[in-house]
């Protein structure tokens, strides 16, 4: 079975993006999909994708690291999907903190991101986006080309390497083409032996475990100080 | 090389050295900068010290393929497929650069999917099975996925500036980032013909956000014409928001594009050499523009200027009482 991670800050318009690539394989490839969907805290996505027929699931990390939480659970979702006789499995996951890294070595890693988020940000974000294969920009159809262009450069500034297209998520343009590159996933049997493009965000301070109280006699643990000389 | 003897030499190595936490002592090499990054530095960042080499290194060598000047885009050639039906679209029509070319038909005939085809140049792999030549030849399929050499640029009406700079500032990002040589001469070409076509002029320091629609049009396509590396400019009707559309076709023109327009408005329209006629997914008549059409395009652009002369009248709060005689006279005797 295939396997693609899709990642991108929130609201970015993945899943928007997704359906419509799901839908052009759907129908030029008649491939059967799945799609897991990680989410923090809630998330109503599942019916979108079902009602295009694809199998889904949701994970809701609740109080844990999201990304912590994606990698955990990335092996059972794989054999879900290939107990399910699925060609190609998508794991879509929102990269909350920007320093998220949910790629997996060899497996097809797509990073979404919106015009409207600002030309900085392609800079901002860590892992997500610098080890991605493809980076799907959207929003591009209200913003002008000038703008279009100075994002794609800057996105190209960060990840020298990744394929940059753009697909609009309402109208579906540039899905067609952006399915194209979701063809050539690596297929997986299981994922023993493989590993993260790169380490996650750490953790595991009292926070972690549930403290609520500040200061310094109740932070324990993994902490750092900011330097504000 | 010393990093101080790079950012000389290649000036946009300081967008890759100004995301790093930590500033590079100009005297010593990159490797040794990049080598002597501490590990807790590292892990923010989310990146490893060979990663760095080696992303570095990329950086440089696609910062220079931005700089390199591409064969220059001759002519664009559509070869038919087929329509929503599967009936074949006996067509193959070439476009060279400084033309213009209207797309026509109703919502839903295609002209979006015509659009997409010669974006994506399409090789007999998209649902119309068309066929797209750059220069009479059968484009690299690198070029698809380029983003230096994106084939395409878009002006629609639905666009807007979002970037919180100046006219000034954004300009000179836009500049930078196409890492074009005399970059204020550049500039204040795309400012002058913006300010010509738009009427109500803007000065540099103005927000991009607080132009009005016509300022932001006209800004956008002589920024397009001088600034966009792409040789085909795609356009989504140009609304009329008293810019003057004629003169900004023309700069487009002048600088060598092929222009594609989908409009429905007849002086836009008739602008063009040509106009392809979009039903069921496929062109159905390629229709050439006669002298009598453009003898026609003088009457519709006088009658286009009174009313634009109304609509200034009311602008500036004169009162309409009286409408000149050429629009009385088409209609008057019937109505009043």
């Amino acid at each position: 079975m295939q396997l693609v991670t899709v990642a991108g800050p929130p609201s970015a318009g993945k899943t928007s993006v997704l359906l419509r690539i799901a839908e052009t394989l759907q129908k030029q490839d008649k491939l059967h999909l799945g799609v897991i969907k990680f989410d923090c805290l809630s998330t109503r996505d599942q019916e979108l994708y079902q009602n295009k027929g694809i199998l889904t699931r949701v994970g809701l990390s609740g109080n844990l690291c999201p990304d912590h939480f994606f990698i955990s659970n990335v092996e059972d979702c794989l054999a879900w999907g290939i107990n399910r006789e699925l060609d190609m499995l998508i794991t879509e996951s929102a990269g909350l903190c920007n320093r998220c890294s949910p790629h997996i070595r060899g497996a097809l890693a797509v990073c979404i991101i919106d015009n409207l988020s600002g030309i900085h940000t392609p800079q901002k974000i860590g892992p997500m986006l610098k080890f991605a294969d493809v980076v799907i920009i959207t929003k591009s159809d209200i913003v002008s080309q000038a703008e279009r262009e100075v994002f794609a450069f800057k996105v190209r500034q960060a990840n020298t390497g990744a394929v940059i297209t753009h697909v609009n998520g309402i109208t579906g343009q540039g899905a067609l083409e952006a399915s194209r590159l979701f063809r050539e996933a690596a297929t997986f049997d299981s994922l023993q032996g493989c590993s993260l493009r790169f380490t996650m965000p750490a953790a595991t301070c009292s926070y972690c475990l549930g403290q609520t109280r500040i200061g310094v006699d109740f932070q324990m643990g993994n902490v750092k100080k900011m330097d504000l000389t | 090389m010393r990093v101080g003897q790079i950012l000389k030499l290649y000036p946009y190595a300081e967008d890759f050295f100004s995301v790093l936490p930590v500033t590079p002592n100009p005297k010593v090499t990159v490797t040794e900068f990049l080598l002597g990054i501490e590990d807790e530095v590292l892990q923010d960042l989310g990146q490893g010290t060979e990663d760095l080499i080696k992303r570095f290194n990329e950086f440089m060598r696609q910062m220079e393929q931005v700089k390199k000047v591409v064969d220059p885009i001759r002519s664009i050639t559509i070869i038919g497929g087929q329509d929503k039906c599967g009936n074949a679209e006996d067509v193959c029509l070439t476009i060279r650069a400084g033309e213009i070319i209207c797309i026509v038909g109703p919502t839903g005939s295609g002209k979006s999917r015509l659009l997409a085809d010669i974006e994506w140049l399409a090789q007999r792999d998209t649902p119309t099975g068309r066929n797209i030549l750059v220069n009479d030849r059968i484009p690299d399929a690198e070029w698809r996925y380029s983003t230096q050499h994106k084939l395409v640029a878009q002006l629609s009406q639905n666009m807007n500036f979002v970037m919180d700079l100046t006219v000034s500032e954004f300009l000179q990002m836009h500049a930078e980032s196409r890492m074009v040589q005399d970059i204020d001469t550049v500039i204040s070409n795309v400012i002058n013909h913006a300010n010509r076509f738009a009427g109500e002029q803007f000065s540099t320091d103005t927000p991009v956000t607080s132009l009005s629609g016509g300022q932001s049009r006209a800004l956008m396509i002589a920024d397009t014409a001088y600034l966009s590396a792409s040789p085909v400019v795609l356009i989504d009707e140009i609304e009329n928001a008293g810019i003057d559309r004629q003169s900004a076709l023309k700069l487009l023109v002048d600088k060598q594009k092929i222009v594609l327009m989908a409009t429905h408005d007849p002086i836009l329209a008739l602008m063009g050499n040509r106009r392809l006629v979009i039903n069921n997914g496929k062109i159905s008549k390629i229709l050439t523009t006669t002298d009598s059409e453009r003898r026609n395009l003088t009457i519709l652009e006088k009658l286009d200027q009174q009313l634009t002369n109304v609509r200034n009248a009311l602008r500036y709060g004169e009162s309409i009482d009286r409408l000149p005689e050429t629009l009385i006279g088409l209609w008057g005797e019937k109505v009043i």
